[in-house]
């Protein structure tokens, strides 16, 4: 039988997995995005079984809200990348230091 | 019935939101050259809003009244003395932009609109009382600033700031997020009544891990150490104007914010936080005080100069009482006009060209160039600092007055050791501006719209700010008293 712990340990994982996306990777801003979106992923996951666990909906309505920023919040970034793209001719990670201190 | 009283409360927000949705429609009609029209029309939107503000705070509204559509939002004392802030901080920074940007010819009219929709997106965050609302808030902030700090498309350092932005803030979001998703499964609600309610039964493993997580994502927001690394590289990289909002109402919001939740929801197990935020406090006092030292950029260390306030703020959360809260609001009030000085001051450093200045060696000698520049910006340093004559000194006064009521003498301790060491760097200065060689590059002429602001926050900083400490102290109470409403 699977249980909420399932679930929890689960989307746990997943949130590691995203935050060292985003720590680890030296190679390409992308991949960093695509570590943003597994963040927010895990977090539906969570919410959508906590929804399940407790009888309550608010969790899958609260995940319905976190999908549609994701959506903007992803817009947002590759736009930003386009106008950086545009100024350095790279997305390399390691490229990205005009400004150190 | 309810539902019109609902939406009577959320009238700055409709405000707000219409006049942005409708300026977007003129924008996109009339193109850059409405930049202007619409600004000024932002800027009437913003006071427009404040007004409505102002009946709750000085009404001293809270409690089931001031509570809109089944409690997701409230439109009490604190909230609007955090908005009053919040739009005038929005407001100045539109004031200042266009004589920054008109010389790049990149004064945009989508400037004034993300302004208003972030300040927006603030105004709900600090009435929020659900997880919903709030992080609805949050986004709508954070997605606003991300563009906004990558504004200057030419400038390949503004690009980087708004990567670097865009990425840390996400990351910050998501932990947030799943701090709330764990912190909605493990107290079964997302209200903060709520979830107040269930912490007041004991805490479960679930539930710290949610506080702690929510915490972390917070401490991002405020740019408080561990999580300050982005803040240097946003503030210097960012268009001057956008770094000047950046270090003001955010701030602002961001920390009401996080007084609400840790206060509010969270109240009943102060003790659990109350660790992380002393930490994360010291940290922030002393990672700002000694990452200062060694900067060349004047908007890098003003970046690090907040990350140093920021710490002080927090002595007044750890306090976790109503004086604790308060003088958190009053410490705010004084910041807010601190940097909003200290920023203005900045963008009037310019060469002969126009070009900004931003090398501290490069303003050596600023007093026998331009005195009245130098003794604002030596005010702001000095305000900054704490020292005593000028009214920065009162907002670290009454935090740590609330830290010693509330038995955090070690920590008040430390904070005022701490201080010490700031003031260092502030001074370092004052003393490049009055007492090494004229650098003689800062030449160029001043905006009247520069000027009279700067007037504005230095005098408020200034000795004379004390005459309001009387009315400032009783609008914060009644603003913190709000917060403590269930305990």
């Amino acid at each position: 039988m699977i249980g909420i712990e399932h679930y929890v340990v689960v989307s746990s994982i997943l949130f590691v997995l995203g935050v060292l996306g985003i720590f680890l990777n030296r190679k390409n801003v992308i991949v960093i995005l695509m570590a943003i979106e597994l963040i927010l992923l895990a977090v539906n996951i969570n919410l959508v079984a906590f929804s399940a666990f407790l009888h309550d909906l608010t969790g899958q309505i609260f995940a319905m809200f976190v999908l549609t920023v994701a959506a903007g919040e992803a817009a947002i970034g590759l736009a930003i990348l386009v106008i950086y793209f545009r100024d350095r001719g790279t997305i390399a990670v390691d490229d990205v230091n005009r400004m150190k201190g | 019935m309810d539902w019109l009283q609902s939406l009577r409360l959320i009238a700055p927000e409709e405000t707000l939101s219409i006049a942005g949705l409708v300026l977007l429609l003129v924008a996109a009609w009339g193109g850059d050259k409405a930049a202007r029209l619409i600004s000024v029309a932002s800027v009437a939107a913003l006071v427009g809003a404040a007004f409505l503000v102002m009946p709750a705070l000085c009404g001293g509204a809270m409690g089931p009244d001031a509570q809109a559509f089944g409690d997701q939002y409230r439109a009490d004392a604190f909230a609007s003395f955090a908005k009053l802030l919040i739009y005038g901080a929005a407001a100045a920074s539109l004031v200042i932009a266009p004589a920054f940007f008109d010389r790049l010819r990149a004064m945009r009219a989508e400037y004034p609109l993300l302004i208003l929709f972030a300040a927006l997106g603030m105004g709900m965050m600090v009435s929020a009382s659900n997880l919903l609302t709030l992080y609805i808030g949050l986004e709508l902030n954070s997605l606003a600033s991300y563009v906004l700090a990558a504004f200057l498309r030419s400038d390949d350092r503004s690009a980087e700031a708004g990567l670097k932005y865009f990425v840390l803030g996400s990351l910050a979001s998501g932990i947030l997020l799943f701090g709330i998703s764990l912190t909605y499964g493990f107290t079964g609600t997302t209200s903060f009544e709520g979830i107040r309610v269930a912490l007041e039964g004991g805490l479960s493993h679930g539930a710290l891990f949610g506080i702690v997580f929510m915490l972390a994502g917070l401490a991002f927001k405020i740019s408080a150490v561990p999580f300050h690394m982005w803040t240097p590289d946003v503030y210097e990289g960012a268009p001057t104007p956008v770094t000047t909002f950046f270090a003001t109402a955010p701030k602002v919001a961001a920390l009401a914010l996080t007084m609400r939740v840790a206060l509010d929801a969270f109240g009943p197990q102060s003790d659990a936080w109350r660790q992380i935020v002393i930490f994360a406090s010291l940290a922030s006092i002393v990672v700002g005080a000694l990452g200062a030292i060694g900067q060349a950029n004047i908007k890098r260390l003003m970046a690090y100069s907040s990350i140093n306030n920021v710490g002080f703020m927090l002595i007044g959360l750890a306090a976790a009482t109503p004086a604790g809260a308060s003088a958190m609001l009053v410490y705010l009030t004084i910041y807010v006009a601190m940097s909003l000085g200290g920023f203005i001051a900045i963008l009037m450093l310019k060469d002969e060209a126009g070009e900004p200045v931003e090398a501290i060696a490069q303003i050596a000698g600023l007093s026998r160039t331009r005195p009245g520049l130098a003794a604002a910006l030596a005010m702001v340093m000095f305000s900054l600092a704490g020292i005593p004559p000028l009214f920065g000194f009162w907002g670290k006064f009454v935090v740590f007055q609330a830290a010693v009521q509330a038995g955090l003498v070690p920590l008040a301790a430390i904070g005022i050791a701490a201080s010490v060491i700031g003031a260092f760097y502030y001074l370092k200065v004052v003393k490049i501006m009055y007492f090494d060689e004229p650098a003689d590059v800062v030449k160029g002429r001043s905006d009247w719209a520069h000027q009279a602001l700067l007037v504005l926050a230095t005098v408020f900083i200034s000795p004379l700010g004390y005459l309001l400490t009387k009315w400032l102290g009783g609008l914060a109470d009644v603003a913190a008293s709000a917060l403590f409403l269930a305990a």
